[in-house]
């Protein structure tokens, strides 16, 4: 890991390469039927006298901290926590709704793969493309050129549209762009989820050269693996709240704490998000502590809601220790479907894949007529004991690889 | 080093001239992929270009010359009735295309930053194109038909850039409206259509009826085509104030635009 350049030092704020200051964003969601996407609805509406129904959401809420140059800094929450609303707002795609905030350069971003690129044009032209919307002038261009190539290793296919590009060269050649830019911060969101592990490897190895020169990167990513590998420091984002901004280890601490404090408020219905008609009353795990290969059974309860009109289904994700979604089993697939208007009761159970060991959390979720009416993250949890499914054990490099462990055979024809 | 300070947006907010020049080779480059794009994949390519005109000129004069008699300035109807289609496709290829700019680059103004007024700008480059190539078959028929149009011509540029100003200010409107309300998809087409026949384009402006007049004198596009048929087939000027009017008026609509599409463009990210 690097080290931190300079962190902590309280100084002007030139020393600074981001400074936010109490910075929220506030959205107005309508619900979906009262969006009016015509002006003719939206004017038939006012006629009617039809109020519209909006509430407000806040994305992000009083978020300040600074961010020193040559640091990495890595962004990690839960979806919805509003880690992108921020890297919006830092590239000045979207605006804040109060505060401030100074950037000490220009940013270049790379916020989602191949956007700009377009599958029409060749991959030279693309790079041009891409490059000037990144702010990037037609000479710096002209000189890096060569360089973004060879980084990306396409150089067979400069003159090919991109839309008979693999993903993989469309991947590195768009990394490749953002990657080169001489910008003085640099916004990477969730990219290294992509592409094959050399690349992977590749990519990392640029983003600490560019730290090393003094600039700064703000990374965004699931996997808390890459942001523990990479970044000097990081900062917790949970709805909109920034709750610890410190060094790497004390956030991941953080951050795996928070699940474990914030159990027992989710307990109660009110405190959890989703709009409420249908919600869980009780959900736990048949077993606390269990071995690979056993089945994993989830049991639930659900409140009735007589008035309401349209069945529903339930959704349950599995999250590992990284926080990384590692099985979603919903319920629609194997068509099932609950009535409201009675008390249910039911069990999920999962017979595969075979778990690794370690602690496992229960994300839990109804859906009805398209939205979620109760969102129980972490739900329940449980562990399992580290023994090997297989009937012959070896030593761990023969189980190491993988995020579970597969039910196979091997044979001989 | 340029320090950038982000703060929420006032109520009311100019277009900021020195971002769009710093980003002004996004322009070019969004242009140059326009201008690729249309002719990639096309087998006749540019062929297309004279084509459509040609074949729109050739309908005009069988419609309004051939059947309905209408009278083109004591000209070669052929010639009068594609100098006005040249203008008049200038104007009308800008608008649509500005007009749905935004949202068919929904991904680029949702994740990337950059002056959004440049997207529906950019436009104006594979028009522009599509404009030259006219104008040298224009050029063509003049002599095959030998109308000389004189020095007249030299003034062609202004009134060339009086129309990409107008149409670029009411495509920035419409863009930025379309980003909010789909209708506008709806509304344009139409808006365009009833244009054509309430412009003086395939006809000459004399030959509408008195009282009909004002509405023709009040609309930008006769100003326009006016000087264009005097630049190329020898027609009268239009009146002074028509003439100060073809120029403030564009200058006046583009600006406009440009102020309106600002304080809309806020909103555009989470809109779109």
């Amino acid at each position: 890991m690097l080290p931190q350049l300079t962190s902590n030092v309280s100084a002007v704020s030139d020393d600074y390469s981001i400074s936010v200051s109490h910075v929220s964003k506030t959205y107005r969601i309508h619900r979906q039927e009262d969006k009016d996407a015509y002006a003719a609805e939206a004017l038939i509406k006012r006629l009617k006298g039809k109020k519209k129904y909006s509430e407000e959401f806040d994305a992000l809420h009083d978020v300040s901290f600074d961010v020193g140059w040559g640091e990495v800094v890595g962004i990690i929450g839960r979806n919805g926590a509003g880690k992108s609303t921020l890297l919006k707002i830092i590239n000045r795609i979207t605006a804040p709704t109060t505060g401030r905030i100074e950037l000490g350069g220009r940013v270049g971003s790379l916020l989602e793969v191949g956007t700009g690129f377009h599958p029409e044009l060749t991959g030279r032209e693309n790079v041009y493309l891409n490059g000037t919307l990144l702010g990037m002038r037609r000479k710096e261009i002209d000189q890096r050129f060569d360089a973004i190539v060879e980084f990306a290793g396409t150089e067979r296919f400069l003159d090919t549209q991109v839309k008979r590009y693999s993903t993989g060269m469309y991947i590195r050649l768009a990394f490749a762009v953002a990657a080169h830019l001489d910008s003085e911060i640099l916004v990477v969101d969730e990219v290294l989820a992509v592409g094959d592990s050399d690349f992977q490897a590749k990519c990392l190895r640029k983003m600490r050269e560019v730290a090393r020169d003094g600039r700064t990167v703000i990374v965004v990513s699931h996997q808390l693996q890459t942001v523990s590998d990479l970044c000097s420091s990081a900062i917790y984002l949970s709805a909109g709240h920034l709750i610890h901004h410190g060094t790497v280890e004390e956030v991941l601490e953080e951050y795996k704490r928070s699940f474990a404090r914030n159990a027992p408020l989710m307990k109660e219905a009110a405190h959890r998000p989703g709009t409420g008609e249908i919600r869980f009353d009780e959900v736990g795990v048949a077993a606390d502590i269990t071995k690979p290969g056993q089945d994993v059974e989830v049991e639930f309860t659900v409140g009735a809601n007589p008035g309401f009109g349209s069945r529903f289904h339930l959704s349950c994700f599995i999250n590992n220790e990284d926080g990384m979604v590692i099985a979603q089993c919903d319920s629609r697939v194997v068509d099932f479907w609950l009535d409201p208007s009675t008390d249910n009761q039911g069990r999920l159970k999962l017979r595969t894949p075979w778990l690794k060991p370690g602690a496992y959390t229960v994300d839990l979720f109804i859906y009805a007529g398209g939205r979620a009416t109760d969102i129980w993250e972490q739900a329940c949890h449980f562990q399992v004991l580290p023994v090997t499914p297989y009937p012959c054990p070896t030593t761990p490099d023969g189980t190491d690889h993988g995020v579970v462990y597969p039910d196979f055979d091997y044979s001989q024809s | 080093m340029a320090k950038i300070v982000i703060t929420p947006p006032g109520r009311f907010s100019l277009p900021k001239v020195a971002d769009l020049w710093e980003a002004r080779e996004v322009l070019y480059r969004f242009g140059a992929r326009d201008v690729t794009l249309r002719y990639r994949q096309t087998a006749m390519g540019v062929v297309w270009v004279v084509l459509q005109p040609l074949l729109t000129a050739l309908v005009f004069v069988l419609v309004f010359h051939k059947v309905a008699h209408l009278p083109t300035g004591g000209q070669p109807p052929m010639v009068f009735i594609f100098t006005g289609l040249l203008a008049w496709n200038l104007f009308s290829g800008i608008i649509p295309r500005a007009q749905g700019s935004l949202v068919s680059n929904r991904d680029l103004v949702s994740k990337v930053f950059f002056p959004r007024m440049l997207v529906p700008l950019a436009v104006v480059y594979s028009c522009i194109v599509d404009f030259l190539v006219s104008t040298v078959f224009l050029i063509v028929l003049l002599v095959a038909y030998g109308v000389n149009p004189g020095f007249a011509v030299l003034l062609t540029p202004l009134w060339t850039l009086m129309v990409i100003l107008l149409a670029s200010g009411v495509g920035l409107v419409t863009a930025a409206l379309t980003v909010r309300y789909r209708d506008v998809n709806y509304f344009v087409p139409f808006m365009l259509q009833f244009l054509l026949y309430a412009s003086p384009i395939a006809y000459s402006i004399a030959s509408v009826p008195s009282k009909w007049r004002v509405v023709y004198d009040l609309n930008p596009l006769t100003w326009l085509l006016q000087e264009f048929q005097w630049s190329f087939v020898r027609q009268p000027l239009p009146p002074l104030w028509e003439i100060v009017a073809s120029i403030v008026v564009p200058i006046a609509v583009f600006v406009g635009g440009a102020i309106i599409f600002e304080q809309m463009e806020r909103g555009f990210a989470d809109l779109i």
